[in-house]
């Protein structure tokens, strides 16, 4: 393969702020930290309103990245640290938020941010991680009845499609679309680990399929890989999908059909972020989660 | 009579030649694009060591995960008929043998004539087989060969989390990062493979005597792994990536 210098697995890093609220007038303006092993956001409320966010990646310091995380979120704002008063880390690296008043496990955050997302009616949230997948169970508050976990394997994790973005070199993003430029649907890779299915997809290169017919091949096999953990618990509706795999509808659609159940669409729940055309981005919902947590723990401190 | 073995594995191919209970030769070669080409030429590489032609050869069995490709075996015999076989000829007093080849493992639980009384297999995950070992060498710039020594050097026990290959690729960034000495990190890649195999081997039973075969078996890091957390001693043939094709040899004379 030609070495072009271009990462295909990098997704885009984003940050935005509500311009409709002034942050100085809040109440309570609360932080939440999602460190997770491949990328890092960090959510800014005011009141429990969503104020800033930012999306990036992990470095090598989960400390540093908190930081990098949540500076990114803040930027232009003139929020500092000491303005924050309350701020709650998650994720895989939610003891080394330097700044944290509080870690709470993802399995929470996540419960909690697709609720306020997605809206109440959800009771089943997949979470597609860098380095993990977790099917949640939750009720009309957000709050966890059940969940289950991978966490020992990159199939069905968002690193395995990393790896095959750069393998196919077809930048992350476009996969989803590219993956249905095929006129049927072929069969699945076989292998279940993303190192032997590297080498299936290589033969199959080889053998001639065009590289969107290996692409369908690969979404439709980690959207098979997920479907055997949601098969484990019974997946009621409404049903959420949180993570940077959200983004790719190969792999999103491919699990619905599996399922039989549609998922939500990526959209806010609360009208008036819909009306106003606030981003809706589903890796946040950790970070969401985070913050709300951080102005019910800020207000109970309080009393 | 004389008869071969052709173990087509998902990396190497590798012929014995037996002749009347004895192994008079053997041969390997990278499988490469094509399989059937490669196993012609090791066939002929093996041939060649012990001055014999192809007509000098009663019959010949494949076996490997790609015994379906050998074009002029006679018969087809499984990897874990081949092993049990092998190491019964090798080794009489092995009762649990491990085979780690370069994309599988598996263990087989033999009887006192060598045929199978269990067996379970890894076939699906790439932590453990030796392609585990094989990829954090490249990322560690350092030989397969010298990964036992290294193994030898380590003087701390660094516990890696990872179970998959790919996580383990980034957490092998972050150790390297951290000025974790090399030694320490093979330790502890050996570890986590050896955590890996572990639980197939305790699916069927060790029962003693108990020999680790196919490439991996090498590594004597890996052994020392192995013997550790089965807390049994555990014997490695001479040449233990002949063995499955010493099987299929001999299953071929019977």
């Amino acid at each position: 393969m030609v070495n072009t210098g271009k990462e295909f697995w990098r997704w885009p890093e984003s940050r935005w702020t509500n311009p409709h609220i002034d942050w100085r007038r809040g109440e309570w303006v609360t932080a939440g930290i999602d460190i997770g092993s491949v990328s890092s956001q960090a959510v800014i409320m005011v009141n429990g309103e969503l104020f800033c966010f930012s999306n990036t990646r992990t470095g090598s310091s989960s400390p540093a990245s908190a930081v990098n995380a949540f500076n990114m979120a803040v930027d232009g704002t003139g929020i500092t640290i000491k303005d924050i008063h309350f701020t709650v880390g998650t994720g895989y690296g939610r003891i080394n938020v330097p700044f944290g008043n509080r870690a709470i496990t993802e399995i929470a955050c996540h419960a909690k941010g697709a609720n306020w997302m997605y809206g109440p009616d959800v009771r089943t949230v997949l979470d597609i991680g860098g380095q993990d997948c977790k099917v949640i169970k939750i009720d009309e508050k957000g709050k966890v009845k059940a969940f289950l976990m991978n966490d020992k394997c990159s199939a069905g994790t968002g690193l395995g499609m990393e790896t095959f973005a750069e393998l196919l070199g077809i930048p992350i993003q476009d996969v989803g679309e590219i993956s249905f430029m095929v006129s049927e649907e072929p069969p699945p890779v076989s292998s279940n680990c993303v190192v032997f299915a590297k080498t299936e997809a290589i033969n199959l290169l080889r053998g001639g399929w065009p590289k969107e017919k290996v692409l369908a091949a690969y979404c439709s096999a980690m959207a098979q890989k997920v479907f055997s953990l949601l098969d484990k618990i019974e997946v009621e509706k409404e049903f959420a999908i949180t993570g940077g795999i959200t983004k790719n509808q190969g792999v999103v659609k491919r699990i619905s059909r599996l399922l039989d159940i549609e998922a939500c669409e990526t959209k806010w729940y609360k009208k008036e972020y819909r009306e106003m055309g606030f981003p809706f981005d589903p890796q946040i919902a950790g970070a969401i989660g985070a913050a709300l947590f951080g102005k019910f723990l800020a207000e109970k401190a309080a009393k | 009579m004389i008869t071969s073995g052709i173990d087509i594995g998902a990396k190497n191919i590798k012929a014995v030649i037996i002749k009347d209970g004895n192994v008079v030769s053997k041969a390997v070669l990278t499988a490469g694009i094509d399989e059937i080409d490669t196993a012609n030429k090791v066939f002929d590489e093996a041939l060649r060591s012990a001055a014999l032609k192809r007509d000098d050869i009663s019959r010949v069995f494949a076996t490997g995960v790609g015994r379906h490709n050998c074009g002029f075996a006679h018969e087809e015999i499984t990897e874990v008929g081949a092993a049990a076989k092998g190491i019964s000829y090798l080794m009489p007093d092995v009762r649990t043998v491990i085979d780690i080849g370069a994309e599988e493992g598996r263990a087989i639980r033999i009887d006192n004539k060598g045929d199978v009384v269990d067996f379970a297999i890894n076939e699906r995950c790439a932590a453990g087989a030796g392609i585990f070992v094989e990829t954090m060498a490249r990322m560690l710039e350092t030989r397969i060969e010298d990964i036992a020594d290294l193994y030898d050097r380590s003087t701390r026990d660094i516990n890696i989390g990872a179970h998959c290959v790919v996580f383990a690729e980034f957490e092998l960034v972050h150790l390297i990062h951290s000025q974790i000495s090399k030694p320490d990190i093979v330790r502890a890649i050996i570890t986590a493979m050896a955590d890996r195999v572990v639980p197939i081997i305790k699916r069927i039973g060790v029962e003693h005597k108990v020999a680790v075969i196919g490439g991996v078996a090498l590594n004597r890091g890996f052994i020392k792994a192995i013997e550790n957390e089965l807390n049994v001693e555990i014997s490695v043939p001479t040449d233990p990536q002949f063995v499955s094709a010493i099987g299929a040899a001999i299953v071929a004379a019977e």
